[in-house]
């Protein structure tokens, strides 16, 4: 068509008229670390895993989480999920529930039979783990995935270590437990039971180990010095509850004195509910001080268990037992008063923590031992070159997500060690804080409560207490994901753009400034849900 | 076909012979009978494929023109005298953007004083609009015409105004020769716009240019009337070859040959001019006439031609430019630039008034003698301006113009108004 | 039916795209094959609120019409800054003729085209016509309600930013009261944009009782979309009013564009509604209620509002003035109350 001059213009032509010389700063995409993430103890990419759960892609959410965490049937039950606590949705209404979502993916891998991924080639070195628990057993996974030979040695007759020992089956069933344990010994790893390693030097050597990952745990029950009458029946909360693992049940009688603060003290009271006793908490000083996490002292509560706060145990009798009634004072420590009173006992079951049996590091030259446990390095490495330590027996918060994370950490440590190199953990990434997101883009959505054993029998079964989702729940709850710090690929940068300076690359791939036509003027940073880019003064 | 009929009615066929598709109508004398014929033809099915559409002014008549010549449809609406000035925005803003709409102007006054009657003031203040205005002196051409305007507009891509005296023409009832469809056909081809809205070869119309490209898209403009300057001679003889009549063309030589004393005018004036020179020629007076048909573009040459064996040239005008005299007659002497000949402006018809052969005689008479001032108001009422002048010396509040004169000649008192 | 809201956790219906959603349900915008009606290189100032509406508006209508759409802009703005000579960012056919006439070019567009489509020359090609609020509601009112009347198969966009622009930000009938513009300074004993009586548009085109009426903001571009292609579903006349934030003449900052268009409808001060046939048939709820403060304090054009001495009672009347749209309009979600 001949067109009229300068009035009639052909379409599109704009584009010779490159506006991204206006600029002043620039728009720059960026992945900030979600606090979900950072919280994590055993460092699982908790957002990049629910990314796949939220279009219903469970395997490959399993496999996102398995790559950190291979027991997150275990997890969903049993881990103190802290990243929930940290969730920016918190701010919003309510946390995401990840652990539950953790939970429905783990049995959802039972359910279907997933395995985990073994090794691509194997490395020709030999790993010796020694402890079956969260963290040796996390530590053979990773290793086996290294492609490192594992050989495992655990003291007592079964895998699972305190998950097993420490852990009612009314919060952890023995099958799922099992399950998980049995998975990981199926990518090779050489377990030896009933095994228990006296001189790890020894052990070593006669196994021709390249390392070692030490994960003993915790298991010596501490005794408080309580004069006792003979006949008293004074028992510590390990042996309790792993005599509940056995055969023979032990004989507690009506009344249950539990003493202690900690999330041990509240599973033996709630187990001695089960076994038909009047479990009865005595702790020195009161709830909002109480070690135990608040849900588990609040479900004991519900189930009918009583706590007498702000009381010391001064002497134990054949059935009673002497109280001091305790105050607190300006620093918020418990004194006594010097006021005393009987209640009567039955039993008495001392959770008052645990040592760990260091036996096994004697004679080991440069170790360093502090208040019971062993010192090691940022690399878990004691002060022995070759081997490592981790869990309950190191210094940290004992907890299994702890135990697994530093499992997963020393095995990263043990490959770069055996390969003569130093593992560099990624460098730590700005974390996406509330002020970052656009809040505005996500819909109401309060958070799905998993489902709840009735009361009568959550007093008198060992029935699992605490219910999985179901799919479409699990589906919701991964969906109320923020996905904070983290491109989800909504479109929105591509879509305010005046300038249509974003380039849409396709999903999975993200997207692209175009930054000849950007004039910078922040739009795309403001309406970003989740704090994924980020204005940076432009060079001039 | 001869038949007798009214003004325009014979425009309202002619524009529908010429299978216009979109006609926007807003009422304003003496335009509205050619609106109101076409609506009915449209109507009755008489033009198809045709939308009329009453629009709600003449602003809106343009601008709804606009958007459908662009879209590639044959476009027609008419309009006169404040309906023209209402939509003088988009009258230029048509020509600006190149779209071969066709109006009409049923030639009238603008106000105040409100009057419907006819002179050319309204077309003309539209002389630099952009837009080819061709003035017509019977109504047998004002229907030729409208058909050459479709043509040449489309030729140029330019809007075509066709100038028609307001009543004098629209409202006569004459003997025209109407054609027939197949001659209209074999004239006139269908519409093949130069640029037109379509989704499939998008484009921008009506971009905003700066300093950097506006002179020449002007200068453009200048070119395309130029271009018309030479194809509205060619079209007229297209058109007599087709229809066997002289219409159209640039200008219109009455008895030019020997003539010491050139007349030119515009329009249906011309007629009565015609037969004043008539009688003068009879009386020996060596008198002719020129007919300006293309005031815009204007052919300066052709008049030129015409008047340089002429010793003096009376440029009789409908229009007044205010605070100088003509407004023709400007176009004429630039023709007459160089030739050594008197020159005369004489306004007349303003308003209606009519213009008599008596008048028209006698105006000639004084030319021929030499006592034909530089511009002359033909029957001017002097008493009435004299006294009103003579008021407006001596009062501070002298009241309306207009109502005052007509006090004085009497009207209202005599209980007319 | 009004808008359905999908909730779609993580971000429901509030992001441009949704990786979750089927495709068929997925905005425009969020298509990598867009037809980016407005393309770049266009000179619209950062952040512009018009440059996105038009973008957004004239895409769902393309999208529509798969393809087959021609538009008639009114002068301003979005006329400038798209149409230099040489260059264009428009990649429809286009065309702007005056800054009063759009609704009248349109309606010559649509005879032309139905000329056109009865003799088999063209198919069925639909007509935009976009203008702002100067060229809508001021010096086009009269071509607009001529339309309206008409009937004429036209969707007339207005992109209201509440004044003249491009001319350097004087007042249009669409400004709010107590707004400073260069007309209506913040001096004297009523600083700002007087309280008149008012003239929304939408309203009186409600009033010509045309088949579709709308407004909808940039903050909600799955509303604005859903809008625009209802509306195109529909034949003969309709209207939607977009709001559309100016950083320039509001005195915001850039990137508050969407922010601010989100306040204007959470406070209640536009809007947000469709109405068929001149009945309101739906309301788009407002979701967190603000005072108006949120979104006058934003905006410099306020500034004398928040002065030393704050003017709580010119405040309170334009919360007054929230809260009637807010019950006319019917807001607020009645199961909430």
């Amino acid at each position: 068509m001949e067109k009229p001059f300068a009035i009639t213009l052909d379409p599109g032509s704009s584009l010779a008229n490159h506006t991204g010389s206006w600029r002043t700063s620039r728009p720059v995409y960026l992945d900030r670390l979600p606090p979900c993430n950072k919280q994590c103890p055993a460092g699982e990419d908790i957002q990049g895993w629910l990314f796949h759960a939220e279009s219903g892609d469970y395997e490959s959410a399993w496999r996102h989480l398995t790559k950190d965490n291979p027991f997150p049937a275990i997890m969903g039950r049993v881990c103190y999920h802290t990243c929930e606590g940290a969730c920016n949705r918190g701010q919003l209404d309510a946390p995401v529930g990840i652990n539950s979502v953790e939970h429905f993916l783990g049995d959802e891998a039972l359910k279907q039979g997933w395995k985990l991924t073994p090794p691509a080639s194997e490395s020709g070195k030999h790993v010796l783990v020694v402890g079956a628990g969260p963290s040796g057993m996390s530590a053979a996974y990773h290793l086996r995935r290294f492609g490192h030979s594992v050989t495992l040695y655990e003291a007592g007759p079964l895998l699972g270590g305190m998950m097993r020992f420490g852990i009612p089956k009314y919060r952890l069933p023995r099958d799922i437990l099992e399950a998980e344990m049995q998975r990981v010994v199926d990518l090779g790893v050489t377990v030896k039971l009933n095994s228990k390693v006296d001189n790890i030097l020894k052990t070593m050597e006669e196994g021709k180990f390249d390392a070692a990952f030490l994960a003993v745990g915790a298991h010596i029950g501490k005794r408080a010095m309580i004069p006792a009458g003979d006949a008293a029946k004074i028992i510590d909360a390990i042996s309790l509850l792993r005599s509940m693992e056995g055969e023979d049940k032990p004989l507690l009688g009506r009344r249950v004195v539990v003493y202690g603060g900690g999330n041990t003290a509240i599973d033996v009271a709630r187990t001695a509910k089960r076994m038909g006793a009047e479990p009865l908490i005595v702790y020195r000083r009161t709830r909002d001080k109480m070690p135990a996490h608040d849900f588990e002292l609040e479900e004991a509560l519900q189930e009918g268990i009583m706590v007498k706060w702000l009381s010391t145990i001064k002497q134990a009798h054949e059935s009673s037992l002497t109280i001091e009634k305790m105050a607190l004072d300006s620093k918020g420590f418990p004194q006594p008063t010097g006021e005393f009173e009987t209640i009567e006992a039955d039993s008495l079951v001392l959770a008052l923590g645990q040592d760990v049996d260091l036996g096994l590091l004697e004679g080991v030259p440069g170790l360093k031992v502090t208040d019971g446990v062993v010192e090691v390095g940022p690399n878990m490495m004691t002060g022995y070159a070759g081997i490592f330590a981790g869990g309950d027996m190191v210094p940290a918060e004992r907890n299994v997500t702890v135990g697994i994370g530093h499992g997963k950490q020393a095995a990263r440590h043990i490959d770069g060690w055996l390969r003569g190199e130093q593992y560099l953990p990624p460098v730590q990434r700005e974390v996406a804080t509330f002020d970052k997101l656009n809040t505005w883009y996500y819909a109401d959505a309060p958070k799905t409560v998993r489902p709840m054993l009735d009361i009568i029998r959550r007093q008198s079964t060992f029935d699992e207490v605490q219910g999985a989702l179901d799919e479409s729940n699990a589906l919701f709850e991964a969906r109320r994901c923020l996905s904070c710090g983290n491109c989800f690929e909504c479109d929105n940068c591509y879509g305010v753009c005046p300038d249509n300076a974003v380039i849409k690359l396709g999903p999975g791939n993200r997207f692209q400034f175009n930054y000849d036509y950007c004039k910078g003027c922040g739009m795309c940073v403001a309406e970003c849900p989740c704090g994924a880019i980020k204005m940076e003064a432009e060079e001039i | 076909m001869l038949k007798q009929t009214e003004g325009s009615h014979a425009v309202a066929e002619a524009v529908g012979l010429c299978r216009p598709e979109v006609i926007c109508a807003y009422p304003i004398s003496p335009q509205t009978h050619i609106v109101e014929g076409l609506g009915e033809m449209v109507k009755a099915g008489e033009i198809q494929d045709c939308e009329f559409i009453n629009v709600e002014s003449e602003f809106a008549a343009m601008s709804v023109a606009i958007g459908s010549s662009a879209t590639g449809a044959r476009t027609y609406t008419a309009t006169a005298s404040q309906g023209l000035l209402f939509m003088a925005e988009a009258v230029y803003n048509a020509s600006g953007l190149g779209l071969p709409i066709v109006m009409t102007v049923a030639n009238r006054a603008i106000g105040a004083p409100i009057n419907i009657w006819n002179d050319h003031t309204d077309a003309l203040s539209q002389r630099d609009s952009g837009w080819i205005q061709l003035f017509a002196e019977t109504n047998q051409e004002a229907l030729d015409l409208h058909i050459q305007a479709f043509k040449l507009a489309e030729e140029v891509s330019l809007p075509v105004m066709v100038c028609m005296d307001g009543f004098i023409l629209t409202h006569a009832y004459e003997r025209v020769d109407v054609p027939t469809q197949e001659q209209v056909d074999a004239f006139l081809p269908p519409y093949e716009p130069r640029q037109v809205l379509d989704p499939t070869d998008p484009v921008s119309i009506g971009a905003m240019v700066g300093p950097e490209a506006f002179s020449e898209v002007r200068y453009l403009a200048h070119a395309k009337q130029m271009q018309a300057l030479e194809l509205i001679p060619r079209l007229a003889e297209q058109f007599k070859a087709v229809f066997g009549r002289d219409s159209g063309g640039l200008t219109h030589s009455y008895l030019l040959d020997d003539a010491e004393t050139v007349v030119v005018a515009m329009g249906s004036v011309l007629g009565t001019i015609k037969d004043t020179v008539d009688e003068m020629r009879a009386a020996g007076e060596k008198i002719g006439v020129l007919g300006i048909t293309s005031y815009r573009p204007f052919p300066l040459d052709n008049v030129r031609a015409a008047l340089q064996n002429a010793q003096r040239v009376v440029v009789l005008e409908k229009s007044l430019a205010v605070g100088i005299g003509g407004v023709l007659s400007t176009d004429v002497r630039m023709a007459m630039s160089g030739l050594q000949l008197h020159g005369h402006t004489v306004v007349a018809g303003l308003g209606g008034r009519a213009i008599t052969r008596k008048s028209l005689r006698a105006l000639f008479a004084k030319a021929v003698r030499g006592e034909l001032g530089h511009l002359t108001f033909l029957d001017l009422d002097w008493n009435v301006v004299n006294k009103q002048l003579e008021r407006e010396r001596t009062t501070r509040r002298s009241g309306p113009a207009a109502e005052s004169m007509l006090r004085d000649i009497g009207v209202i008192a005599t209980g007319i108004v | 039916m009004s808008f359905q809201p999908v909730h779609f956790y993580q971000t429901g219906t509030f992001t441009v795209g949704n990786r979750l959603l089927a495709q068929e349900e997925r905005s425009v915008q969020a298509n990598m094959e867009r037809t980016n009606s407005l393309n770049s290189g266009h000179r619209a100032c950062q952040g512009c609120g018009e440059a996105l509406g038009a973008r957004y508006a004239i895409d769902a209508a393309m999208k529509a019409a798969s393809g087959r759409l021609i538009a008639a802009n009114a002068t301003g703005c979005l006329e400038v800054f798209s149409t230099p000579y040489p260059e264009t960012s428009w990649q429809i056919p286009w065309i702007h003729s005056l800054f009063g006439n759009t609704a009248a070019v349109a309606t010559g567009i649509a005879a032309a085209i139905k000329v056109k489509r009865h003799k088999g020359q063209m198919g069925d090609v639909r007509v935009v016509a976009q203008g702002g609020d100067g060229g809508t509601t001021d010096i086009g009112f009269g071509c607009l309600s001529g339309m309206f009347e008409r009937n004429d198969d036209v969707l007339y966009i207005c992109y209201d930013n509440g004044g003249y622009m491009n001319t350097g930000v004087q007042r249009s009938s669409a400004t709010p009261p107590a707004a400073r513009t260069a007309t209506t300074m913040p001096v004297g004993p009523e600083p700002g944009n007087a309280f008149g009586q008012g003239k929304f548009v939408p309203a009186i085109a409600m009033a010509h009782e045309i088949p579709y009426v709308a407004t909808a903001t940039v903050a909600d571009l799955r509303d604005l979309e859903y809008k625009v292609t209802k509306a195109m579903g529909m034949r003969g006349a309709r209207y939607i009013h977009i709001l559309v934030p100016c950083p320039l003449g509001w005195g915001a900052a850039s990137e508050d564009t969407i922010k601010l268009a989100r306040l204007a409808k959470e406070t209640g001060i536009f809007p947000v509604f469709e109405a068929e046939g001149g009945e309101l048939t739906s309301s788009l709820k407002i979701r967190r209620q603000q005072p108006v403060e949120e979104y006058l304090k934003l905006q410099k054009r306020y500034a004398h509002l928040f002065g030393k001495t704050p003017a709580v009672a010119t405040i309170a009347r334009l919360q007054a003035a929230a809260d009637k749209n807010i019950r006319k309009y019917g807001l607020l979600d009645q199961e909430a109350n």
